[in-house]
């Protein structure tokens, strides 16, 4: 078994009509063994801007911890709030650096960006290969197969953001339901220009 | 113990607090040709004085260099000196690119090159660099406009000027500054500045403008540009 298919967990971001919508499940196991459910994937860096990890938990933790001090020290040096499209440069840089020991993680970045406020998504893999997607993106070794499926088949471009909730749980929740060390549940977030609206799903437990 | 016993190590302190060393780099950028700035409400110029021997060949010689596509110096002092600067300031724009894939604020390039001439006050077996720079830049916050000295110090300017005739270019720019000028009021007023001080007679060659408007792209007037802005003077 690979590393990255230890924890489990899987991510998903969409791109909607003036919104984007980002969910993960809430599964953290060792293998076969589920330790907690309650633990999404999905982290807020500032309102207009979440990542997300799957792979290893260690390292999630770790790089998530150094994407704040670098995310935090953006903000307070440069006085403004980090965009999304160059905070998925960001972590691909730092990806890279570790390139012959690398961190194993598989991020996704998603916000939305410029005066516009338009839709950013972008996933990379444990060395910082970017993935620009105008429609979706996901991430999690063990569930990439289930969700492409039902991604493909059930998104469509334009969805409002409530539209967008329904399309993006389903394809999560129907994703995980195929994948064992993936599911307990989930969290979505939808993010549009004036809120983000987060809600936990209950799902299969097992 | 008088001032003067302090001045030979740029590290200790004088007894009225000050480090002489980088007073004695200012008197060396007052000796060095004017350099002035003014800043648009569209745009930013950069004009220097360009004043070499006659044998030189003028066209070699280069006092606005660009850091990046949108921020562009000018100095006065020794060139050697800002050179190195030019350098660093060129080097850490591309590395900020590398990181971000996104241009550099105008305002992170300056506090970085004011970091690096703070550190050259501050170290052992060092001098202070013998310029003041002036930035000009366009960035997503508008168009900038900085000084650096060579103690580290940066200021943001509406119009500012280096170099020999500092007090009097900065009488006569505070006089014809506005708040909403245009940038071709800016070029103009630039010019009659740099007029203003510059002894001998000024021509498309002995003289070197640069602007920057909301293309966000910085060029350097062709001397036969310069002689356009020249005649309108008359």
């Amino acid at each position: 078994m690979s590393i990255l298919e230890y924890n489990g967990g899987a991510c998903l971001a969409m791109v909607g009509k003036g919104c984007v919508a980002v969910a993960s499940d809430l599964r953290f196991g060792a293998q076969a063994t589920t330790i907690a459910t309650n633990m999404p994937k999905v982290h807020r860096i500032n309102d207009k801007c979440f990542v997300g990890l799957a792979g290893l938990t260690s390292d999630n933790q770790t790089i998530l911890n150094k994407i704040l001090f670098r995310t935090k020290l953006y903000s307070l040096r440069e006085e403004r709030e980090i965009k999304p499209s160059v905070l998925s440069n960001l972590i691909s840089t730092m990806l890279y650096e570790k390139r012959f020991g690398p961190y194993y993680v598989e991020p996704l970045v998603c916000g939305l960006e410029g005066p516009e406020d338009k839709p950013f998504i972008s996933a990379m893999d444990l060395i910082g290969a970017p993935l620009l997607a105008e429609d979706f993106v996901l991430i999690g070794s063990t569930v990439t197969e289930a969700l492409f499926g039902i991604c493909e088949s059930l998104y469509r471009p334009n969805l409002e953001p409530e539209e967008l909730f329904e399309i993006i749980s389903q394809c999560l929740l129907a994703g995980v339901d195929r994948d064992a060390l993936s599911g307990w549940g989930a969290v979505v977030h939808i993010i549009t220009k004036d809120k983000v609206v987060s809600r936990t799903l209950r799902g299969r437990q097992d | 113990m008088g001032e003067s016993d302090y001045s030979f190590s740029l590290t200790t302190f004088s007894p009225s607090g000050k480090l002489i060393q980088i007073e004695y780099a200012l008197s060396r950028v007052g000796k060095g040709d004017t350099s002035l700035a003014v800043k648009a409400k569209n745009g930013v110029v950069l004009a220097t004085e360009k004043k070499v021997h006659s044998l030189v060949d003028e066209t070699s010689v280069q006092k606005i260099s660009y850091i990046t596509n949108n921020i562009a110096v000018t100095y006065s002092g020794m060139a050697p000196d800002s050179r190195v600067l030019i350098r660093k300031g060129r080097k850490k724009a591309q590395k900020y690119f590398r990181t971000y894939h996104d241009p550099i604020p105008v305002a992170q390039l300056v506090k970085e090159l004011a970091g690096v001439m703070q550190e050259f006050t501050q170290s052992g077996g060092v001098r202070p660099f013998g310029v003041s720079l002036l930035i000009a830049g366009y960035d997503d916050q508008g168009p900038q406009l900085y000084q650096v000295d060579p103690s580290g110090s940066y200021w943001a300017w509406k119009a500012s000027a280096i170099g020999k005739n500092t007090v009097n270019a900065k009488t006569f720019l505070e006089k014809r500054y506005k708040e909403d000028m245009e940038l071709e009021d800016a070029i103009h007023n630039a010019i009659l500045t740099l007029k203003e001080g510059f002894e001998g007679e000024m021509n498309e060659n002995n003289i070197e403008i640069g602007i920057i408007g909301e293309d966000r792209k910085f060029r350097t007037l062709t001397p036969s540009q310069v002689k356009d802005y020249l005649g309108e003077l008359e």
